[in-house]
């Protein structure tokens, strides 16, 4: 089984879009993950969800790769967005969608969640 | 953590700048920081608020701060 940080960096990689959160997109146990979210699905983004709250090595690793502190994260084509904050201000002045346009090109709208194999 | 805290290290990466620090529960962990520097002119959101990380990094690290909201601006 490969390791935590390469299936995080796979996720990041090959989703068009992945949020770390915490919690479920049905069920986010956090406000700043739920922002984040909203943001996202208004701007037309599909959503890949990886939820940290199963294991502390989750957190550990995802920010190791970032160097990102806090959650949620964002990640467009392997790049790191922001948190809720960066993201919703992009949000409310377009450029998430242009962001979002500009590099997933023309797009389809889901949400989809992909669970970690801990070992 | 009291909000003074953390206004004082954020003061201390960014002199001249005008932070304010909003403890947003009263319970010393959830902080909304605003923080205008000429330190941002340039920069890109990401990059601004990678800053603002990185001068908390040791209350965030130990889960001192547990909720950060940020907010940046430049000067020019």
């Amino acid at each position: 089984m490969s390791t935590l940080h390469d299936q995080i960096k796979q996720v990041i990689d090959t989703e068009p879009v992945t949020v770390f959160i915490k919690g479920t997109p049905e069920a986010p146990a956090c406000g700043n993950s739920m922002r984040a979210m909203q943001a996202l699905w208004q701007a037309g983004a599909p959503i890949v969800a990886v939820d940290v709250l199963p294991d502390p090595r989750i957190r550990q690793e995802l920010t190791s790769l970032s160097e990102w502190p806090t959650i949620p994260q964002v990640f467009v084509k392997g790049e790191l967005i922001g948190g809720a904050d960066i993201t919703e201000e992009m949000h409310a002045s377009g450029a998430l969608k242009e962001k979002i346009d500009e590099a997933l090109g023309e797009h389809t709208q889901f949400v989809r969640t992909v669970e970690l194999a801990l070992d | 953590m009291a909000a003074n805290t953390i206004l004082a290290l954020l003061d201390h990466v960014f002199p001249g700048g005008d932070v304010a620090v909003e403890d947003r529960t009263g319970g010393g962990d959830h902080f909304q920081v605003t923080v205008t520097s000429e330190r941002f002119n340039g920069l890109s959101l990401i990059e601004q608020h990678k800053l603002v990380n990185a001068a908390l990094a040791a209350p965030l690290a130990d889960g001192t701060i547990h909720e950060l909201r940020i907010r940046t601006k430049g000067t020019a």
